[in-house]
């Protein structure tokens, strides 16, 4: 296998996708991709391509001694050497291979979506996402970029972000070292979400494993996933794929693409706010796809989706991410006072029936 | 726009129809909100049961109401001693059915519950001996009922009563069998009973732990994981597909092709070379799959296979033609037992250690002990009942005969307790050697009493009377009608409802749009075309044929566990029951979107 390839792991690659090579999210994205789930198609650049462009100079040892004594209580200076190391990486050379491949992937994803089309650029961090972290980190999410020059930018900003100041202080505090950081990058198909969301296959209120939870609202997911807006809320049974509870929400504002080709926030008109930004019937395709994702890695997930409104109803559902669930799952499961069976439990049952008026 | 109101209109305040005057005297006493009373029996609340009893009674068709409430009600207080649950009181208001269930006062509870553990243990302990023991008491009383006769008084007694020393003449047998016969009935309807509710309790201690483990677990969820797929209350339907089947098989469709009776059919199917072997197959399914009612088995006018062979032929011919279009004819029991199993797996799959085993055990009794639940329709209402009526008609036709009515259905303007001096004066006249009174006394009361029954039957009844209770938690009230406290606030009106929205049970999942038809008698049940969706009062078991051809289904009265629940279930059709006022509300031919999973029928037009 040459180097090229070990720089560059496109979603539907069939090898066996390593986290230390992908990160979480990629990992994620290769293994549900060849699970023939509708993902947008996309590529990783590897953690090996980010450690060949660090290790080309001396620039992991430079980071240390930036880091070297730093008080993390200090965040004037934490902040002073965050954007010291960050200015290092955004002036490291990239090596002639790293480069080839990157570009090279680029061009395979522009040709498999019949032109150039827009891309979101997230970073893959093989430390963030671990099972047991929730954080998730800012500025390290850009979307609708459109072009290789921008990607290029984009994906050294993606590097950069391993040391915003949030990201250091949470390292020093959960004894995350930095010798072995890596990360990897997620070049990823754009959607034109009309409704986008979340997703998690276990009631976030209290650890329900029977229902899946979605949120949603329209266009992007940002806007919800930041709390930013207050999306529809919906719950459904995990077994019969039914809605058990609805609630509207006021879906005040939306992040969609313009017709030239930049995102743009914007209020939504009085009578979408309150109308459902999704229908039953996409409801259904959503929880599908969350409750095939947590059979297939076996543990409760929290997804991200969107609805592509160039896509015809029935195709334009696509999960964006899948990962496992942080705060229940770790939890007991729930906990039931009835107990046995036979006529003693009916008895306890019968007379349990009144008391509950 | 009003507030809701809070409470149902009393009794007292809800008069009858005009022309309906002195209908109170139809029915027994202490059936009647009695004038003297009306303190006690408004502070009662009571609903309309018009999932049994949609249409007005006829005063012999008290019998139904009475056996099957009494006995109920037994099984209860003095057999089983449940401890929240008495029984159900019921009154006839207007000529309808009202409810109202008895609770069992808290202080009483307690000492209640070892009764109940030593009675109701002993049934779950003896379950399969003991249901082998009802089924043959059931059938002997059903085959001694089917022995009865009765017959004109002859001229003269047989010779033999006089050279044998006999000693009394025929009345006596015509006394005695028709006492046997409502003795039978009323035994048969203590059979109903005996293991229902005993069935309905293990299904709610399996229903409360759902509830209790997944929150907000839908209903049909519950249902769908106990039901079986072999009912015996199918079986007609699936011989009737079973001939349409042989007779494809045989060649025979043609025969069947033009006839518009049973007799035509079986006249063509006779000329033909493998006719033989059909009409044996017909003769043999007959007895006793056709002792099956496209009504309910509470009215003497009930429509049974056995005695309008048209009716089954005529599902039989609809068969065979949907086949030749490539149709298949079986029910999806496969479909529906792997499906079952996916559920119910899956829901087991959520839970762990102590938590799921009982869930296994509590599934494992439901499912036990569901299956009578289903049956005994099949044994009482529909085979105990079919006998009964027909038994029933043929005294009304003798006493035709004899010149006391003109209709042979008049016998039911009587009560059953009015027929008993009927048959004395009748045997009276022969005896003395005059003619009998009654049939210079009988038709003008039966011409009085049709018309107060026609003009009761002019209104649809009031849902329900006085103030309902704060939360209905009476297990058999919000299982087998599905009143529960949602649906009691519905029929009140909620403020800011949607009128072209009814809502009601889940009662069998999937969502269609169509065409409405809505059929309040059997006799309609015709006019159904292909892909409409039934709108009634109250479905039945015996409409099993036409559930092919509809949609869905939508009634105004009926829980999780009532007969259109479990037909549609089955059947796999989609349903929404218990919407209070379908099928007075929606008309024929308007257009209707039915979500039988959210329990939801919207009025499109």
């Amino acid at each position: 296998m040459s180097l090229l390839t070990d720089y560059t792991f496109a979603f539907d690659r069939t090898d066996e996708a390593a986290h230390e090579q992908l990160g979480g999210k990629c990992r994620s994205l290769v293994i549900m991709t060849n699970a023939g789930m509708p993902v947008p198609p996309g590529f990783a650049i590897t953690t090996k391509a980010f450690d060949a462009v660090m290790d080309q100079t001396s620039l992991r040892a430079d980071i240390a001694a930036v880091l070297d004594g730093l008080d993390t209580d200090d965040t004037a200076e934490v902040d002073a050497r965050a954007a010291r190391i960050r200015e290092l990486i955004m002036a490291q050379p990239v090596p002639e291979a790293v480069r080839d491949a990157t570009l090279h992937a680029y061009q395979q994803l522009m040709d498999l979506c019949g032109g150039e089309v827009p891309v979101a650029v997230r970073s893959s961090a093989t430390a963030e996402d671990l099972p047991d972290a929730s954080f998730a980190g800012q500025q390290d999410t850009y979307l609708w970029i459109l072009g290789r020059d921008n990607v290029l930018q984009k994906v050294r900003e993606c590097w950069a972000s391993l040391y915003t100041s949030r990201a250091i202080v949470y390292r020093a505090a959960n004894g995350i070292t930095d010798e072995g950081l890596s990360m990897a990058v997620a070049v990823q198909k754009m959607v034109n979400a009309r409704t986008a969301g979340v997703a998690m296959t276990i009631d976030p209120a209290n650890g329900d494993r029977s229902k899946i939870v979605i949120d949603a609202s329209w266009g992007l997911g940002e806007l919800l996933v930041s709390g930013e807006v207050t999306p529809d809320n919906f719950r459904l049974d995990k077994v019969m794929m039914s809605v058990v509870g609805r609630v509207i929400g006021d879906k005040h504002e939306e992040l969609v693409p313009t017709p030239d080709g930049t995102l743009v926030r914007r209020e939504v008109e009085p009578e979408r706010r309150t109308a459902p930004s999704i229908s039953d019937d996409e409801l259904v395709t959503v929880a599908g796809l969350a409750k095939a994702a947590e059979r297939h890695h076996g543990c409760p997930q929290d997804l991200e989706w969107a609805i592509d409104a160039d896509l015809p109803p029935g195709q334009n559902v696509l999960l964006l991410q899948s990962r496992p669930e942080t705060v229940w799952s770790q939890k007991s499961t729930t906990q039931v006072t009835s107990s046995g069976y036979g006529v003693e439990a009916i008895t306890k049952s019968l007379l349990a029936q009144l008391n509950r008026s | 726009m009003n507030s809701p109101a809070t409470s149902f209109p009393s009794p007292y305040d809800t008069p009858a129809p005009a022309g309906a005057e002195g209908w109170q005297e139809l029915y027994p006493y202490n059936l009647v909100f009695q004038d003297n009373l009306r303190d006690q029996e408004d502070r009662k609340f009571w609903f309309c049961d018009s999932q049994h009893w949609p249409n007005v009674f006829k005063p012999f068709e008290v019998i139904g109401v009475e056996f099957a409430s009494r006995c109920l009600g037994a099984y209860n207080t003095r057999h089983y001693i449940i401890p929240p649950a008495n029984g159900i009181d019921f009154r006839i208001h207007n000529g309808y059915n009202y409810f109202s269930p008895v609770a069992v006062a808290p202080e009483l509870i307690p000492d209640r519950v070892p009764h109940f553990l030593q009675r109701a243990g002993h049934y779950f302990q003896n379950w399969g001996e003991l249901l082998e023991n009802w089924r043959k008491d059931v059938l002997a009383n059903i085959e001694e009922m089917d022995a009865l006769t009765f017959e004109a008084l002859p001229d003269m007694v047989p010779l033999e009563t006089v050279t044998d020393g006999v000693g009394h003449d025929p009345s006596v047998t015509l006394f005695e069998n028709y006492d046997r016969l409502i003795q039978l009935a009323y035994r048969n309807w203590e059979r109903h009973f005996e293991f229902l509710n005993l069935g309905y309790v293990a299904y709610l201690d399996f229903f409360g732990f759902c509830k209790e483990a997944f929150p907000d677990i839908p209903d049909l969820a519950i249902a769908k994981m106990v039901m079986g797929v072999d009912s015996v209350l199918f079986r007609p339907d699936d011989e009737l597909k079973k001939l349409a089947t042989l007779a494809a098989d045989l060649g025979l469709a043609p025969a069947f092709a033009d006839a518009t009776s049973a007799a035509e059919v079986l006249a063509a199917v006779a000329k033909e070379p493998k006719g033989a072997e059909w009409i044996a197959a017909w003769e043999a399914a007959q007895e006793p799959w056709f002792n099956y009612t496209s009504g309910n088995g509470f009215y003497g006018t009930d429509v049974y296979w056995r005695d309008s062979l048209d009716l089954p032929m005529g599902y039989v011919q609809d068969y065979i033609v949907r086949a030749a279009a490539g149709e298949t004819l079986g029910r999806p029991k496969d479909e529906l037992l792997a499906e079952r199993d996916r559920i119910a797996g899956e829901y087991a799959e959520l839970l762990s250690g102590e938590a799921a085993e009982t869930f296994q055990g509590k599934l494992g009794l439901a499912r036990a002990v569901y299956p009578y639940v289903e049956d005994h329709n099949f044994y009482i209402e529909h085979w105990t009942m079919g006998v009964f009526w027909r038994k029933v008609r043929s005294l009304g036709r003798l006493l035709k005969e004899q010149g006391f009515w003109s209709n042979d259905d008049d016998i039911l303007y009587l009560s059953r307790d009015e027929v008993r001096p009927l048959l004395y004066d009748y045997a009276n006249g022969w005896a003395v050697g005059t003619d009998p009174i009654g049939p210079s006394y009988w038709p003008a009361e039966i011409a009085r009493r049709t018309k107060i029954v026609a003009a009761l039957a002019q209104a649809r009844p009031q849902p329900a009377f006085n103030e309902p209770p704060a939360e209905i938690n009476e297990p058999f009230t919000i299982m087998l009608w599905g009143i529960t406290t949602e649906q009691v606030k519905q029929w009140l009106g909620s403020e800011g409802d949607d009128p072209n929205v009814l809502k009601g049970m889940a009662a069998s999942g999937g969502a269609v749009e169509g065409l409405a038809r809505v059929i309040t008698t059997p006799e309609q049940l015709g006019e159904l075309e292909q892909g409409e969706i039934l709108v009634a009062p109250v479905t039945a078991p015996s409409w099993g044929p036409v559930f092919g051809k509809i949609s869905a289904t939508v009634t105004d009265i009926g829980g999780m566990m009532s007969h259109a629940a479990i037909v549609c279930r089955e059947y796999g059709v989609p349903a929404v029951t218990g919407t209070g006022r379908a099928s007075t509300t929606i008309t024929t031919g308007q257009r209707l979107r039915v979500d039988g999973t959210a329990g939801t029928v919207t009025i499109l037009d």
